[in-house]
């Protein structure tokens, strides 16, 4: 393999790793800080590609549908919240499990009903529609690298409101210990409700990101869910910064594993995991237990 | 624009429509106390009318379906009764569903499926029951070789069928060095088998055989290395959304300029809207094209039309040529399906006037048929040339002499 080529091969495999990234972070924080296991990530992740599809086709423009597409996955997160999930909190990952692959039932029904099981494509904002030529025969969507970009300043911007915001600080309190933050008189559960909502609005993000690039298809969440759960324990639970070098691990290995290893590339992700796991039981930047 | 997003009213009054149908069809056999010969013969269609595969399902019932009804209902004379059931694709539930058809509802005959793990499952029943069997989909080769026998026909095709032309189609374009890609299953690895056999035959050379997981779709890393590679085209084979998805990544990358893509028919047939202007100039092969000129085509497309309100494709003549292989075994004995040596006689030497061309079967019961090349122009798989005539499969491994 020669040098541009390998460049290039590294630039697919970081893009890939943002995009899983971008998934991942909202799989964490819901896990990380309210401890629930929310299997139904993935199918949030679908709907948002969907929801980008249907307002993109009614109103032709890629950034309404993707301004809509989040605040209507943000106040469905909301709604959960409040219905729902917040009745797990505590109880065991069995009752977590249970209800979250009931809401991908109920999502896929309603995904099926609402938007029919063809497959649909979404086109990028016209000024990211071009291509940079990158040797003498391939070529480069413009609109990967934005998701790069892209990518970068939403992990930047979760980085900035959990370490420097005083939301941040009630969240990281929240985790650390639930009890002794109630006592203390801060309105927790209120805190709660957005942090889950606003893993909700991520996953749908992540969907309405990659439709351009990808397809939208009924089955799209299912692989993006385990992808995004090996991220997660690869970082360590509950670690923004964790999920990124894990994301960016991941990317590295399925791209490279493809090109020099074609026939075992499936499970090199895996004993990647395991192999760190028998290293850091929690994950690259998970705390110890103490 | 607005006819896809009124999905969901069309979807509904779909359903209603096929609960209807289902009711339509048993009714009469509950009302006639079975007299062996003059009662109703029931067909089973055992097929994914939920799920990846729906709409694939549906085209096939309402095609076996319209060629019944332009029978006036009777196939040798006799009347048609339909029992359904939905496989939903799920291999594991195969053998039972197959089994509740055979064994409770007592189904005469079993059309189906789309999904190849479920026909080798309904395969294996059928075997052991030696219920007539016919395949209106499923392309494993299996099922008309190692598993073939004398109560299972299939009108559909081989995975074999559709990929073996396409290794003396690229040939004659002057490739010589071809890179094959596709997912790494069973599907996958018959199609891409046929082509190599075809083109190696011919002094082609397969170049590199890239694969990756199914059912996966994040292509980057093997895109960037078939730029590096540089063969003279690639070949390649993927369904539903990542069929789309290659297309759209293949062409975005740039490299359908200096480096052609070909494909088997399946990468381009019932998502080219989805691909859009991505697929233009697309040259693929199989046994059909959207616009064939031949009468039995057109006469096929204006009745699904009239019918259905849909454009008939591929799946909906898999489904006509179906009852119409069942409607030459049935006239040859007047109907009485227990003269099965007859009726499967009749229906191994049948030759169907077929939407898709003049169609017979060899002694695997496999369809003799030609694969035709197909460019995508204005958003259809358009005719190109016969790419092979009367392509029979090798059915091997089978042992029906």
């Amino acid at each position: 393999m020669d040098l541009v080529t390998f460049g290039v091969q590294l630039l697919n495999a970081i893009q890939y790793g943002m995009v899983l990234f971008l998934v991942a972070s909202g799989l964490t924080l819901v896990f990380g800080i309210l401890g629930v296991i929310n299997l139904a990530h993935g199918a949030f992740y679908m709907l948002g590609a969907y929801l980008a599809y249907w307002i993109a086709a009614y109103t032709g423009n890629f950034w309404i549908a993707m301004a809509a597409g989040v605040a209507i996955a943000f106040v469905v997160g909301l709604l959960l919240e409040s219905v729902f999930i917040r009745r797990l909190y505590g109880r065991d990952h069995l009752a977590q499990v249970l209800l979250s692959f009931g809401l991908i039932l109920v999502i896929d029904e309603f995904r099926e009903i609402a938007f029919g099981k063809d497959v649909h494509s979404v086109a990028p904002p016209a000024w990211l529609a071009g291509s940079i030529q990158l040797t003498d025969n391939l070529s480069y969507p413009v609109y990967r690298l934005a998701i790069c970009v892209f990518c970068l300043v939403v992990a930047a911007l979760i980085f900035l409101v959990i370490t420097r915001t005083k939301i941040g600080m009630i969240v990281r309190a929240g985790a650390e210990n639930r009890e002794m933050t109630r006592v203390l008189g801060i309105k927790f559960d209120v805190v709660n409700r957005y942090v889950f909502a606003v893993g909700i609005a991520l996953a749908a993000l992540g969907g309405i990101v990659i439709a351009p690039i990808s397809t939208v298809f009924p089955g799209m969440g299912d692989g993006m869910l385990i992808l995004s759960f090996v991220v997660v324990v690869l970082g360590g639970i509950g670690s923004v910064a964790g999920a990124a070098v894990g994301a960016l691990l991941i990317g590295l290995t399925d791209t490279f594993g493809k090109v020099f290893f074609p026939s075992v590339s499936s499970i090199l992700i895996y004993v990647l995991m395991a192999a760190v796991l028998l290293w850091r039981p929690n994950g690259i930047l998970g705390r110890r237990e103490v | 624009m607005s006819n896809r997003l009124m999905l969901p009213v069309s979807r509904r009054a779909l359903l209603t429509g096929a609960a209807g149908a289902a009711t339509l069809a048993v009714a009469p056999a509950l009302r006639s106390p079975a007299i062996a010969q003059n009662a109703p013969l029931k067909v089973g269609l055992m097929l994914p009318y939920t799920g990846t595969y729906a709409k694939l399902g549906k085209f096939i019932d309402d095609g076996f379906r319209l060629y019944v009804a332009q029978k006036g209902g009777k196939l040798g004379g006799r009347e048609i009764t339909f029992v359904q059931v939905d496989d939903e694709s799920k291999p594991e539930a195969g053998t039972d569903n197959m089994n509740r058809l055979v064994g409770r509802e007592k189904a005469d005959v079993v059309v189906g499926t789309v999904h190849s793990g479920v026909a080798m499952a309904m395969v294996k029943v059928a075997r052991d029951t030696k219920t007539l069997l016919i395949i209106p989909n499923a392309g494993a080769n299996d099922a008309t070789g190692p598993a073939c026998a004398p109560n299972i026909f299939r009108s559909s095709f081989s995975n074999w069928q559709p990929n073996f032309p396409m290794g003396k189609v690229m040939y004659d374009a002057g490739h010589r060095n071809v890179a094959t890609i596709t997912w790494k299953y069973a599907a996958g690895a018959e199609q891409m088998g046929a082509f190599k056999e075809g083109f190696t035959a011919l002094g082609g050379k397969v170049v590199e055989e890239l694969t990756l997981p199914f059912p996966e779709v994040e292509f980057q890393a093997l895109i960037t290395r078939i730029a590096s590679l540089k063969p003279d085209a690639v070949h390649a084979f993927f369904a539903g959304g990542g069929a789309v998805k290659f297309v759209k990544d293949y062409a975005a990358a740039g490299l359908g300029k200096t480096i052609p893509l070909y494909g088997s028919g399946f990468l381009t047939d019932g998502t080219l809207e989805a691909q859009g202007a991505a697929a233009d100039g697309l040259k693929t092969t199989l046994h059909y094209a959207d616009n064939l000129d031949n009468p039995a085509n057109v006469a096929f497309l204006k009745a699904f039309k009239d019918k259905t309100g849909n454009v008939g494709d591929i799946y909906a003549v898999q489904g006509y040529d179906a009852a119409a292989l069942l409607d030459a075994g049935m006239t040859a004995v007047g109907g009485d399906d227990k003269a099965r040596d007859k009726m499967i006689a009749a229906m191994g030497a049948a030759k169907i006037d077929s939407p898709r061309g003049p169609l017979s079967f060899n002694k695997a019961h496999n369809p003799i048929q030609n694969i035709y090349l197909r460019e995508v122009r204005n958003g259809r798989n358009e005719f190109v040339s016969i790419a092979q005539k009367d392509v029979d499969d090798p059915a091997r491994g089978c042992k029906l002499a």
